[in-house]
C-alpha cells in the first residue's frame, strides 16, 4: 500500500516543481526580491532550449559572481546598453545555424527605458526573433537607488529625494508600453510577480509568437521601495488592483486584453506599504496634491484600458499562494 | 585572378570568402563600400549570410559579440567616430575573447572635425584587448583579412585589420584574390570552444570581484603575447597557398649593414619604397613596416634595428601631451636592447594631409642635420596659427 504524502510535504511540494528552472538557487538576491522571482518565472516557463542575453543589472550581479553561476541555461552578458544588439547576433547566427533554439533578453528598467532603449527600439524595428523581457524596478536599484526614467512620479529616491523644494520625482513614469507599441511587434504585454501563472502565460505567449516579443515585468524591490520582503507579493498586487500597473496584452500595437478589475482599491492601499512614498502622508498640501495626482494617474490607466469589469478578478484568480505552491498546478 | 579593384570592394570579396554568417554594420560614414558589396552579395545570393543592418556602430560591434558568441563567424567594419563609439563593445569583446574580425578603414577623429585619413581611431583602441595588423596595401588587406579570421579563431581573441581609408580603401589597384578554393583550404569553419549552446551551457560575462580580476587580466595580456605564433603561422600558411607573405609581425627591407632606418604603420610604406628608389643619394636605408601593433613585437623590432645609428618613427597619431604614439612603444621596446639607435619621432599626415614622395628627402635631411626629437609633427605649417598657438 503507498503511502500519498501530505500536499504541503517538502516532497510533494518538490515533485510539483516544474521540471526545469533555467535561474536556480544559491544566487545572492535579497530576501522579497521581486526581480529574481520574476526571473524563475520566466525561465520557467521558457524551458532549457534557449540563449539568454542579460543586460548589466543586480540580476546580472546576484546570479553570477565568478566561479559561480545560478543559470542553468547559456547565457551572456556584455554591457549596460547593448543587451538587444547582443540578442539580435545571437539570434541572427542561431537562424544560420539553422537551429530553432529561443533567444530571451532581459534587462532591468535602467537597462531598457533608459540606457538600452536606441538598441531595443532598433531590434524591435527589424523583427529578430527575440523575446525581450524587462524587469521593472522603477529606479536604479543595483547602485543605490536612483531615479530611473522608470521611476513613478512622487517617488524618493536617491537622486529625486523629497525636501523642502521637491516631492519626491517630479516627472512621470515613462509611457514605455506605448513606445512599445509604436514599433507594431507581434506581441508585448505587462506582468507582474503577484500574477505568476499570468506571467508564464503572456511569456510563453511572446515565444511562440513568430517575431519580436516584449513582456515588461513589474517586480517590486523591498530595499529600492521600502516595504518588507514579506510583502513583495502584496505590493505588486495592490499596483494592479489600484490600477497603477495595468496587465494587458498587445498585439501589433493594438490592445487585445486587459485584466480586469471587479474592486478597484484607492492608490493610497498601494503607496502607504512603501517607504518611498512616505513622504507623501505627510501634513501638507503638497503631499495631498501629489497623493491625488498619482490617483488620478490610477484612474486615467483604468479608463484608458478600461480595467472596470467582472470579467475576472485578479484577487480570485492565482496569486501570492500560487508562487509558494511551486506554480505547476497554474504552469 | 589579378584585377583592378577598389580596396574595398576587395576586402569584401575576402570577407565573403570567408564564408561569414552574420555581417552587421553601421551603414554612412565613416563607413566604407565593404558593407555595400557585402549587403549586394548576399542580395544576390552569392553570399550565405544574415546582415543585420543596425542603427549604431555600438550595436555593431554588439550583434557581432552575440553572434560569434553563438557560434557563427562574424564581422564588422567601421572607423573613426563609429570605432570610437565601439569602445565599451571593443573593450568587452576583448575581455571576453570573442573571436571576431574587423576592418578599422582608419581615420581621424573630430574634432576638429575631418572625414579623412589618419590613425588615430584604431590607436586609440589599441589597448581594447584585440589583436591589430596594420596593412600596406589592398594586397596586403586582402590577406590579412583572410588570415584575420584563422587567427581570432585558433586564438579565440578578436581581430582589428587596419587599412588607411580612402589612401586604400578607396584606390583602385591590381589585386590578385584567391579563389573559394585557396580560402577554403586555409580556413576551417567556424569553431568556438565557448559557444552559447543549450546543450553545454555557461554563463558568459560574470561579475568578477579583486579576487580573480588580476588574474583574468593577466591570462587575456598573455593570449595575445601568445597569439604572435598564429600570425606568423597564419601568414607562413597562407604564403604556402597564395605564394604571397607578409613577414608576420614586422616587414623589413633593405641591406642588413644600413646606418639609417624608418619604421612606419600602414600604407606611408609604399611612399617611402618609391621614395627609397627615387633619392639613391641618402645611401643605404632600411624601411621597417610594423604590421603587427598588437602584440607588438619586441623581439623583432630589436632584431631590425640592430645596427642602425638613426630610426625615424613615423606615425600618423600622436597622444597630445605625450607625443608618438608607435615613438613611444618602440622606445620601450628597443630600451633593453644590447645597443640602440638615436629615434626621431615625428608624425605626418594627419587628418589626410598628403604624404608625397619628396618627404622622405625631407625626413633624411632634418636629422642629418638636428638632434633627435622627442616628438614634432613633421609637416606642420606653422604659418597657418596664430603665433601664440605656434
Amino acid at each position: 500500500m503507498s503511502v500519498t504524502p501530505p500536499p504541503d510535504s517538502p516532497a510533494e511540494l518538490q515533485r510539483r516543481q516544474p521540471v526545469f528552472r533555467g535561474l536556480d538557487a544559491g544566487h545572492l538576491a535579497c530576501q522579497g526580491c521581486g526581480q529574481a522571482l520574476a526571473a524563475r518565472l520566466v525561465t520557467e516557463a521558457i524551458g532549457p532550449d534557449v540563449v539568454i542575453a542579460n543586460a548589466t543589472g543586480c540580476l546580472e550581479v546576484f546570479t553570477t559572481a565568478w566561479p559561480r553561476t545560478a543559470w542553468r541555461v547559456p547565457w551572456i552578458h556584455s554591457v549596460f546598453a547593448n543587451t538587444p544588439a547582443v540578442a539580435s547576433g545571437i539570434e541572427a547566427a542561431l537562424k544560420m545555424q539553422g537551429r530553432d533554439t529561443r533567444v530571451v533578453a532581459l534587462g532591468g528598467d535602467g537597462g531598457t527605458f533608459d540606457i538600452g532603449l536606441q538598441a531595443l527600439s532598433a531590434m524591435f524595428e527589424r523583427n529578430h526573433n527575440v523575446l525581450y523581457v524587462c524587469f521593472d524596478n522603477e529606479a536604479y536599484m543595483n547602485t543605490g537607488v536612483q531615479r530611473s526614467s522608470s521611476t513613478p512620479h512622487a517617488a524618493m529616491t536617491t537622486t529625486s529625494p523629497p525636501g523642502r523644494e521637491r516631492m519626491g520625482k517630479r516627472h512621470l513614469k515613462k509611457d514605455l508600453l506605448s513606445i512599445i507599441a509604436a514599433h507594431h511587434i507581434p506581441y508585448a504585454a505587462t506582468a507582474t510577480v503577484a500574477y505568476p501563472s499570468d506571467l508564464r502565460k503572456k511569456v510563453r505567449r511572446g515565444l511562440a509568437i513568430e517575431g519580436a516579443a516584449f513582456v515588461l515585468v513589474h517586480s517590486p524591490c523591498p530595499l529600492g521601495w521600502g516595504h518588507g520582503g514579506e510583502l513583495s507579493i502584496e505590493v505588486a498586487r495592490l499596483a494592479v488592483q489600484t490600477g497603477i500597473f495595468p496587465l494587458v496584452e498587445l498585439e501589433r500595437g493594438a490592445l487585445v486584453a486587459a485584466m480586469a478589475l471587479r474592486e478597484v482599491r484607492p492608490v493610497t492601499d498601494y503607496l502607504k506599504l512603501q517607504g518611498r512614498f512616505r513622504h507623501l502622508f505627510a501634513d501638507d498640501p503638497a503631499a495631498r496634491e501629489e497623493l491625488e495626482h498619482l490617483q488620478a494617474l490610477a484612474n486615467h490607466n483604468i479608463e484608458l484600458y478600461r480595467l472596470r469589469g467582472a470579467r475576472s478578478d485578479p484577487r480570485d484568480s492565482e496569486g501570492a499562494d500560487t508562487v509558494r505552491r511551486g506554480g505547476l498546478r497554474w504552469a | 585572378m589579378r584585377a583592378a579593384i577598389e580596396g574595398s570592394a576587395a576586402i569584401a570579396r575576402a570577407v565573403a570568402m570567408c564564408r561569414p554568417q552574420v555581417v552587421s554594420a553601421y551603414p554612412i560614414t565613416p563607413q566604407t563600400h565593404i558593407v555595400e558589396a557585402l549587403a549586394r552579395m548576399i542580395a544576390q545570393g552569392e553570399l550565405r549570410a544574415e546582415l543585420v543592418s543596425v542603427e549604431s556602430e555600438f550595436s555593431a560591434a554588439s550583434v557581432v559579440l552575440g553572434a560569434a558568441a553563438a557560434g557563427s563567424r562574424a564581422y564588422t567594419a567601421t572607423s573613426a567616430q563609429g570605432l570610437l563609439l565601439m569602445t565599451e563593445v571593443l573593450y568587452n569583446i576583448g575581455g571576453l575573447r570573442i573571436p571576431v574580425v574587423m576592418t578599422c578603414a582608419n581615420r581621424a577623429i573630430g574634432a576638429p572635425v575631418s572625414a579623412w585619413n589618419d590613425q588615430q581611431d584604431s590607436m586609440a583602441m589599441r589597448d581594447t584587448g584585440w589583436l591589430q595588423l596594420y596593412c600596406a596595401d589592398n594586397q596586403e588587406a586582402v590577406d590579412t583579412t583572410i588570415q584575420a579570421f584563422r587567427i581570432a579563431e585558433r586564438t579565440e581573441l578578436p581581430v582589428m585589420v587596419c587599412v588607411d581609408g580612402y589612401v586604400l580603401t578607396h584606390t583602385l589597384e591590381p589585386i590578385d584574390l584567391p579563389s573559394q578554393e585557396q580560402v577554403d583550404a586555409f580556413l576551417p569553419p567556424y569553431r568556438f570552444s565557448r559557444a552559447l549552446d543549450p546543450r553545454n551551457p555557461i554563463s558568459i560575462g560574470n561579475l568578477v570581484t579583486p579576487e580573480y580580476y588580476s588574474e583574468a587580466r593577466h591570462a587575456h595580456h598573455q593570449a595575445i603575447l601568445r597569439a604572435r605564433e598564429e600570425i606568423i603561422a597564419a601568414d607562413r600558411d597562407w604564403a604556402a597557398i597564395c605564394g604571397r607573405s607578409w613577414d608576420g609581425l614586422l616587414a623589413v627591407d633593405g641591406p642588413p649593414d644600413a646606418r639609417l632606418g624608418i619604421l612606419t604603420i600602414g600604407s606611408v610604406m609604399g611612399t617611402l619604397f618609391d621614395a627609397r628608389q627615387a633619392h639613391p643619394e641618402f645611401g643605404a636605408v632600411k624601411l621597417i613596416k610594423l604590421r603587427a601593433m598588437r602584440p607588438f613585437p619586441v623581439a623583432e623590432l630589436i632584431g631590425a634595428c640592430a645596427g642602425l645609428s638613426d630610426l625615424i618613427v613615423l606615425e600618423r597619431a600622436l597622444s597630445p601631451g605625450g607625443g608618438g604614439i608607435v615613438g613611444a612603444e618602440v622606445r620601450a621596446a628597443l630600451f633593453e636592447a644590447p645597443s640602440r639607435p638615436k629615434i626621431h619621432n615625428f608624425a605626418a599626415g594627419l587628418g589626410g594631409r598628403d604624404m608625397p614622395l619628396d618627404l622622405y628627402p625631407r625626413l633624411l635631411a632634418r636629422i642629418a642635420h638636428e638632434a633627435p626629437v622627442q616628438f614634432a609633427i613633421f609637416d606642420l605649417e606653422p604659418e597657418r596659427l596664430p603665433p601664440q598657438e605656434r
